[in-house]
């Protein structure tokens, strides 16, 4: 799914943001990636996104040289990958309803496909109460899942999080991890970059770790278990912290 | 189109509900910049047209010899008249030029007793106000030897002091005009494109957000465009009824009353408010559009 071939970003002050990573995910991973800021884990979702071209290297997703897509295809590009940021990016302006909408509009869908729709993903994400609702009268927790919701309401292939519970309480922490598990169920593709350190080690997924742009680490911790429940998944992510084992 | 232009209407009027206070902001600064446009258009015409008017009366007069036969005069029309930068010829004979001398001295031409002293007198008038100088070479200068045109002529005056400090000060009074002109369209398309600028960067975050959704660039210029387009006519709407008003209270009695606004071929109320109609909804429209581009580099 996403295959990132020596991939080098300098940024204009010298600094680098990546420096010759290489890894790949599978289709239908459930990959962490962890680092201390700066390690360069927001600049490989912004190169995935193509909001930053890197300086050397290939990025491939989905069989697509990412240095292939012209400007003008950019659009078109990003509506197969969702992206859910720490601070949500919510449309201030547009209720609930209307910020899960605009990934439909976007695209070009009919007012009936996303009555039809919006709806639907928004039971999924637990904010059917909450349809009509700006986005300042929310709760962290209940504004990202609005923003997952938007991220996933056209099915992506891949879904990207920057950080997602960098802004939300433990507990709410682990609602979110659970709504990013299920749709990884679905067979969606999600990249998640955290430093929360105890919660990788609790999902038992796989974890690449950036340090100083570089990949120091990549391996599955704990007991890859694919076909666990979300009831179950969440359970242990209740649970006092056990040692990890690696497979 | 995939989307309805209703739909992008729609849009543009949810954020400008949502965003009253800049989209007031920009509709007052469209509206008062309009205003002194629509006051300035007028005055700069009313000041090149009196210029131009007063440049209009440049001419050369040919005086032709005392004793000049008919037949010389018609020949000197015929010569005149083929001469380049020429525009037009008048004649007046000398008992025409003794009526309107008698008519404004009286008592002198009483003492002439029915002789005419006055000549046959030719007024050419030249295509254009600066070339009165070549047009009068053409006729006393011919080829720079000091000869006349035709030996029935017997002197030229083209009153070259008056004409040239004419000259001087309607090439003045049209190239301010024109430079304040220019400054003031310059400071108003700044004007409004800050504003516009300052309106946009409020919202920088939704447009960001909009392109992380995989909105395209012009999805997202459209709203922004005919939001434009509603503030542009707003304001021209105010400004034109402030104008109009203004013109119904202020202007009408003074021009009545002393004659001293009745500028020459001024440009109508109705033109005017078409193009301050015109201006107004095109540097909004456009000032959103092209303002918007540095914000969708994301």
């Amino acid at each position: 799914m996403i295959d990132f071939r020596a991939v080098t970003k300098k940024y204009g002050t010298g600094a680098f943001g990546l420096d010759e990573a290489t890894f790949s995910v599978d289709r239908g991973d459930f990959v962490f990636m962890i680092g201390s800021t700066g390690s360069g884990k927001s600049t490989v979702m912004r190169l995935l996104i193509k909001e930053l071209e890197p300086t050397e290297g290939q990025i491939v997703v989905a069989g697509r040289d990412l240095s292939t897509i012209k400007r003008r295809q950019v659009p078109f590009y990003r509506r197969n990958i969702g992206v859910v940021f720490q601070d949500f990016k919510l449309l201030p302006n547009r209720t609930v309803y209307d910020n899960v909408a605009y990934a439909l509009q976007v695209t070009g869908h009919s007012r009936k496909e996303i009555r039809a729709k919006v709806p639907d993903i928004l039971r999924l994400t637990g904010l059917s109460t909450k349809l009509h609702n700006y986005p300042d009268q929310l709760s962290g927790g209940e504004q990202q899942r609005v923003s997952i919701a938007r991220a996933f309401v056209n099915h992506p292939p891949l879904l990207l999080a920057d950080e997602p519970t960098g802004n939300l309480d433990p507990e709410t922490s682990i609602d979110i991890m659970r709504l990013l598990y299920r749709i990884n169920r679905t067979g969606t593709t999600v990249l998640v970059a955290t430093h929360d350190h105890a919660m990788v080690d609790k999902m038992r997924r796989r974890v690449l770790e950036l340090s100083r742009g570089r990949v120091v680490r990549d391996e599955a911790t704990g007991l890859y278990a694919r076909d666990e429940s979300t009831r179950e998944f969440a359970q242990r992510l209740r649970s006092p912290s056990e040692a990890p084992q690696v497979l | 189109m995939k989307h309805s232009l209703g739909f992008f209407l729609r849009e543009s009027l949810r954020a400008m509900r949502r965003n009253a206070a800049p989209s007031f902001a920009a509709l007052a600064t469209v509206t008062v910049t309009l205003i002194v446009v629509g006051v300035f258009i007028p005055i700069v015409q009313a000041t090149t047209g009196a210029a131009n008017s007063a440049a209009g009366k440049v001419m050369v007069d040919v005086y032709m010899k005392r004793g000049a036969t008919h037949a010389a005069d018609l020949r000197v029309m015929g010569e005149l008249r083929a001469l380049p930068h020429v525009q037009r010829v008048v004649f007046e004979p000398k008992a025409q030029a003794l009526a309107q001398q008698r008519k404004q001295d009286p008592l002198a031409y009483e003492l002439l007793s029915g002789s005419n002293p006055l000549p046959d007198t030719f007024h050419v008038y030249p295509t254009t106000p600066s070339t009165v100088l070549a047009v009068r070479a053409e006729i006393s200068d011919v080829g720079g030897q000091g000869q006349m045109l035709d030996p029935a002529i017997a002197s030229v005056s083209n009153h070259t002091q008056d004409t040239k400090r004419l000259l001087t000060v309607t090439r003045f009074v049209t190239i301010t005009a024109a430079l304040l002109a220019a400054l003031l369209i310059a400071a108003s398309v700044l004007l409004i494109g800050n504003t516009i600028r300052l309106s946009l960067y409020a919202r920088r975050r939704e447009v960001e957000v909009m392109k992380l959704v995989g909105a395209t660039d012009w999805f997202i210029r459209w709203p922004f465009v005919i939001e434009g387009v509603i503030v542009g006519a707003g304001a021209a709407v105010l400004a034109v009824v402030t104008l109009a008003a203004a013109k119904v209270v202020v202007l009408d009695p003074l021009a009545s009353n002393w004659g001293l606004i009745s500028a020459p071929r001024t440009i109508g109320i109705v033109p005017l408010m078409l193009v301050l109609l015109v201006a107004g909804v095109g540097v909004s429209a456009v000032g959103s559009g092209l303002s918007l581009r540095r914000f969708l580099r994301v």
